[in-house]
């Protein structure tokens, strides 16, 4: 594993960026092909988001986080048992063309340099999809997947009154682990939208032979047979001082209150294209997971030369289809790079993909059923969309009429997006706030132009990076 | 806020927050370890003031952005907490710091 940035290698074959499913798939098969294979990412270790920690994981109890957690230490160890290295804490702020392959800025421990690889996949992955709803700002509220990452990392469960609230399967598996770990969950409150069931079931018959569907289904058991499960919430707001106090939620038109001091949110998950976004790469609106995507072919290549995106950065299809996803991908690379015929290529490609299809069949079910409400995705009133210049939602919405058609022009007014996430958590609100009011499709709206560097770095690191004979030239005058 | 889990105990290291000594368990990133000991906020907004706590712990909203070793704005949850680490809250806006000349 390397840890300093001066360890790393000046040019590579192929970069990945990320090392959750997708990207520990696509390193070993690579890697298989002979090429050169540096795999980056910004966590301590491996196994990207849904296999935090794979590698380190607190929990001697393996029953706690469940098999399908542990299919990750597989994957883990494929990756590390070959030739493609690993740069742990590595964070990446810029990807950009260069002498017709491509030039990567990597930080680490606050130092900088640039790095060439002839090939990038992007292994991005998913963050979890906004939640504005009132005081979701409030120490104390925090997204499940976040919660989730402290029991995997750290063996950490929330203590005292406990309220999940949102929709999705993510939400479910949470509560699951939770309840294996010995924590008390006081109520989910489930934002499903019950018209959601009746547009899902055109979907059902592909979904009765998902691999998903039996466990998905004994998990759900298990939760609603010891947590109170109150469904059909129709309004949810934080509330509290200095941290949260109470969630308070409307259903049948009638508010209640809770008082808690932790509230979980979680609505879905989207694709993280802020990268493919600053490469350049051409993204479309899906209106089914109502996210952007990159636009990729078979093998995951995106319109920009050199750049694939695997896994879920791509669009949302879960873990396993995200391994799948990789394999395809470093193939097709390995193709482009001269190691593989295009025969060779496709047959190699045969079996990962016939486990793509199988994880693929009934996905348009779950995407269907916990598209969540417009109401928790597109606010009103006071309610923070960008958390961190703390934009209102009223705010963007009158700032529309003023000239302010597209999140790019909101951010020259509002500064929206303009802060340190970069858009990660208001992007597709503001787009679909911007949207309801002009009363067009998001598409016709679009989507923040982001440009490098896509994480901060300090003017310090970038003026300290090591500099070839002719950058300096370019800029010093004889 | 968070308990420990009795079988994830782990080895302990001693870190600093505000200058008061604190024990993280070795391999918890900052944020884990502030949230272990019962840190509710790590930070203030720089626009209204109000207090912001973790929220993703994947580094994609940089609400548990705190200063490490002197170093303001690090992501909390990305880094992982060191023995004899120097962690501070950060309060509201950062003012402009002139050094004098030397």
């Amino acid at each position: 594993m390397i840890h300093d940035v001066d360890a790393l290698p000046a040019e590579v074959d192929l970069a990945i960026i990320g090392a959750g499913p997708a990207g520990l798939a696509a390193a070993a098969t690579a890697a298989r092909q002979e090429l050169s294979v540096l795999m980056l990412d910004e966590n301590p270790n491996v196994g990207g988001q849904i296999y935090r920690a794979i590698a380190a994981n607190p929990l001697p109890d393996k029953t706690v986080l469940g098999a399908d957690y542990w299919r990750g230490e597989a994957l883990a160890r494929d990756a590390a048992a070959s030739t493609a290295q690993h740069a742990a804490g590595a964070i990446v702020w810029s990807v950009s063309r260069l002498d017709g392959g491509n030039e990567i800025g990597v930080s680490m421990a606050g130092r900088s340099r640039l790095i060439a690889a002839r090939e990038v996949v992007l292994a991005t992955g998913a963050l979890e999809r906004p939640f504005p709803i009132p005081g979701w700002t409030l120490p104390g509220v925090m997204s499940c997947g976040g919660a989730q990452t402290l029991l995997k990392a750290s063996g950490l469960v929330p203590d005292g009154r406990m309220v999940i609230a949102g929709c999705g399967p993510l939400l479910w598996l949470i509560a699951w682990q939770y309840l294996n770990a010995g924590a008390t969950i006081d109520a989910i409150l489930d934002t499903t939208p019950r018209a959601n069931w009746v547009s899902a079931l055109p979907h059902l018959p592909a979904f009765l032979t998902s691999p998903y569907l039996s466990k998905g289904l004994k998990l759900m058991r298990t939760v609603r047979a010891k947590v109170r499960i109150v469904s059909g919430i129709e309004a949810l707001r934080a509330e509290g001082s200095e941290k949260v106090e109470a969630v308070v939620y409307t259903k049948a038109g009638r508010e209640q209150r809770i008082a808690v001091d932790s509230l979980l949110l979680h609505q879905g998950v989207v694709p993280n294209i802020n990268l493919s976004n600053a490469i350049g790469c051409h993204h479309t609106w899906d209106d089914m997971q109502l996210t952007w995507k990159p636009e990729t072919d078979a093998w995951g290549a995106t319109s920009v030369p050199g750049i694939t995106v695997a896994g879920d950065g791509a669009g949302i299809a879960g873990a396993e289809a995200a391994a799948e996803r990789g394999r395809i991908a470093a193939l097709g690379v390995a193709q482009r790079l001269g190691k593989l015929d295009t025969a060779t290529r496709d047959r190699e490609a045969a079996a990962p993909r016939a486990t793509l299809a199988r994880f693929a069949r009934g996905r348009a079910f779950l995407d269907t059923l916990y598209r969540p409400a417009k109401t928790f995705r597109v606010p009103q009133g006071d309610t923070i969309a960008c958390r961190c210049e703390e934009v209102t939602a009223e705010r963007i919405r009158a700032t529309v009429p003023l000239g302010a058609t597209g999140p790019n022009q909101m951010k020259s007014f509002l500064r929206c997006g303009m802060g340190p996430c970069q858009g990660r958590l208001c992007g597709l609100t503001v787009a679909e706030l911007i949207a309801d009011v002009r009363g067009v499709p998001v598409e016709d709206v679009g989507y923040y132009r982001l440009r490098p560097p896509v994480k901060p770095i300090t003017l310090g690191e970038l003026a300290s990076m090591p500099k070839t004979e002719a950058s300096e030239n370019a800029v010093v005058r004889v | 806020m968070f308990r420990r889990l009795p079988e994830a105990a782990g080895d302990t290291i001693a870190f600093t927050i505000n200058g008061a000594r604190f024990e993280a368990r070795a391999g918890d990133t900052v944020a884990a370890a502030l949230l272990a000991v019962g840190i509710t906020s790590c930070r203030t907004t720089p626009v209204s003031g109000a207090p912001r706590a973790p929220y993703c712990l994947m580094g994609v909203c940089f609400e548990c952005l705190v200063t490490i070793d002197g170093v303001g704005n690090r992501q909390a949850c990305l880094i992982p907490v060191a023995d004899g680490m120097r962690v501070e809250t950060q309060q509201g806006a950062r003012a402009i710091v002139t050094e004098p000349h030397a």
